[in-house]
């Protein structure tokens, strides 16, 4: 016998009682979604910005390996996207358009088609994702709804820069991923 | 070794341990202020104890149907019956791809099944790529904690290890600078790596897609660079939805570390062309676990941690005084189902005070199993030393006068014992512990004069 069967055959030698799936029922917060979801990411150490902000910023830091996806800032790039997503290893900044964002906790949902390689957000020094200030949803409840019937090869709820408190609990920015988040409303 | 011996290990160092203590209770105290900002988490925890309660009681279909679903979207999947298939399974896909060093993000199934020295004896080099999981893997330990996996280390012991390991300045402390250092190592090995291992948050039935989260990114590190992903899962992380992410995604981070989300929540559902993604499902014991009617719902557990961070017993022992792979509470339900006779201590190592119980996302009732567990090790171990003193207790509690007289003869000898018994080596109550002020009087006599 397989282990597969193994297994299924084990647990179906069981009496197990009958148990019915619950539903979710809606949940919904009050505050206003921008305010609470600026706070939430400068909770999870990233900094929403308005776009001259973020032009003021980025005019002033002087990159020069730059790839951008967004629409709104494709001429910010100084390179395209590579095939191999190992030529990313010295890539400072990455623009992303997000599709959409959650109040209660910044997190922001990107797929393959804004990703172009799946290491890009993650292998970049630097990630400023462009959101639509309209997009924004109250809880995970409400994103999971928005992306219910999607059918991407790879999705992501990303809420902040890469972290870690490993060393006595001091929170540390940029451990091995993303040393930054910069989220742009528009 | 057993859990009382030791955690007295783990106490010679008070300073230490008392850090230990209050760094957890600082993390309890975070998840407690997080998780009432909203209003409907008791509703979530409800919600989320009744879908795992539909997965357990429906495990075999789900298995099936994320096969299923798996296997359509591109996934290979493998199922191993115990850790040895499970690691022979690994290493088979590591020969075929000429692997001989592997980058792994934390995985607790892959501690349980003793992967890393499995692999190394076939000659693979295992990096793990978690910060806390590094730094424990250059010591040559195990996790103390599974979200905190060096916990028990102060950073002047880190300091002094990445001095020896990676070279960085002597005597520098700063944790800003130490993560910097490992960042620089781990990125290299990332950029490296042929094949990355991860271990899997949940598995949804519904689309054949599996979720793993991380606030350092470092399984998205390894994965999206390496030509094959392996991830390893234990057959209970089914959910039958993908809305019900909605659920234990607004859990997981919040009863874990007080976060109200990880960065990272990477939910994998096909592989990028021309790369490979292997599933392995793995038993090991739980299927055993469902079978034990009063134990089976700890199966639901989602390894946040949040029972250990509340544990007064844990804070003051350390995960290491557990020797089990899951420490805490949860590990003392867990463990005694792998292997009672390792184990049997674990259930002792409780106050049965409830605070697992209390904070736990998915709503197992931890402390009552470690009570149900006490009786399966008295069933198999017999009597213990605490029978003579038990049956001498009966005695007194069973007659009224003999409760009186001993009463009144303890409130005095409280009083009057002379410091050099009660912290006598040979009590070991008296270990770490205060006796308190005797009251003056019983409650009897207090009552006489106050409400009669």
């Amino acid at each position: 016998m397989s282990s597969r069967e193994k297994i299924l055959s084990a647990i179906r030698s069981l009496t197990l009682e009958p148990k019915a799936l619950p539903d979710i029922p809606h949940f919904s917060n009050s505050g206003d979604l921008v305010e609470r979801f600026t706070q939430s990411i400068s909770g999870n150490k990233g900094e929403v910005m308005t776009k001259s902000e973020f032009e003021e910023w980025f005019s002033t830091s002087g990159f020069s390996k730059v790839i951008s996806l967004s629409d709104h800032f494709s001429k910010l790039a100084t390179l395209s996207l590579p095939e191999d997503p190992h030529d990313l290893e010295t890539l400072e900044v990455a623009i992303l358009d997000g599709q959409f964002g959650v109040a209660e906790n910044g997190a922001i949902w990107l797929e393959d088609s804004q990703l172009g390689l799946r290491a890009l957000p993650f292998a970049t020094e630097h990630l400023v994702i462009v959101l639509d200030r309209n997009r924004l949803e109250d809880t995970m409840h409400q994103g999971y709804d928005k992306i219910a019937a999607a059918h991407s090869g790879f999705g992501l709820f990303l809420a902040g820069p890469s972290k870690t408190a490993d060393i006595e609990q001091s929170l540390v920015i940029g451990a091995q991923g993303a040393k930054s988040l910069r989220v742009v409303l528009i | 070794m057993t859990h009382p011996e030791n955690a007295a290990e783990f106490l010679k160092d008070s300073q230490k341990s008392k850090w230990h203590d209050e760094t957890l209770w600082f993390v309890r105290d975070k998840r407690d202020k997080v998780s009432k900002g909203i209003p409907e988490w008791e509703q979530l925890r409800e919600l989320a104890s009744g879908i795992k309660d539909n997965v357990l009681a429906n495990l075999a279909n789900y298995l099936e149907e994320f096969e299923r679903n798996t296997t359509k979207n591109g996934i290979i999947v493998h199922w191993a019956a115990d850790s040895e298939e499970h690691n022979r399974l690994v290493l088979e896909i590591l020969q075929q791809q000429n692997c001989t060093a592997v980058v792994k993000s934390k995985s607790i199934l892959t501690e349980e099944c003793h992967l890393n020295p499995y692999l190394e004896k076939h000659g693979v080099e295992v990096v793990d790529t978690d910060l806390g999981e590094r730094i424990v893997q250059f010591l040559n330990q195990p996790p103390s904690h599974i979200v905190l996996p060096a916990i028990h280390l102060k950073k002047g012991e880190i300091s002094e290890l990445f001095h020896e390991k990676l070279h960085t300045e002597k005597g520098n402390e700063d944790p800003a600078y130490l993560t910097q250092a490992a960042r620089v190592h781990l990125r290299e090995k990332f950029f490296a790596a042929k094949v990355a291992i991860t271990g899997v948050n949940f598995g949804i039935a519904e689309t054949g897609e599996f979720v793993v989260c991380t606030n350092e990114g470092n399984a998205d590190m390894g994965v999206h660079l390496a030509q094959v992903h392996i991830a390893c899962m234990g057959i209970e992380k089914i959910l039958p939805r993908r809305k019900d992410l909605g659920v234990f995604l607004r859990l997981l981070a919040r009863s874990a570390t007080g976060q109200p989300i990880t960065n990272y929540n990477s939910h994998f559902r096909s592989p990028s062309t021309g790369k490979e993604i292997h599933i392995i499902l793995v038993d090991n014991g739980r299927t055993a676990q469902l079978a034990r009617e009063k134990f089976r719902n700890s199966l639901k557990c989602i390894r946040c941690g949040a029972c250990m961070n509340t544990c007064p017993i844990y804070r003051r022992s350390g995960g290491f005084s557990y020797n089990s792979t899951v420490p805490g509470p949860i590990g003392s339900i867990l463990s005694p189902g792998l292997d009672l006779k390792k184990h049997s201590s674990l259930p002792f190592a409780s106050t049965l005070c409830g605070s697992c119980t209390d904070v736990c996302p998915v709503k197992i009732n931890i402390h009552e199993q470690l009570y149900e567990w006490r009786q399966e090790v008295t069933k198999t171990q017999g009597e213990f030393a605490k029978g003579l003193s038990m049956k001498l207790a009966n005695g007194i509690f069973k007659s009224p006068l003999a409760y009186k007289i001993s009463g009144s003869l303890m409130r005095n000898a409280v009083k009057s014992l002379p410091n050099s018994l009660i912290y006598h080596p040979l009590n070991t109550w008296g270990k770490n512990r205060n006796l308190p002020d005797p009251p003056k009087e019983s409650f009897q006599q207090w009552y006489r004069k106050n409400r009669s």
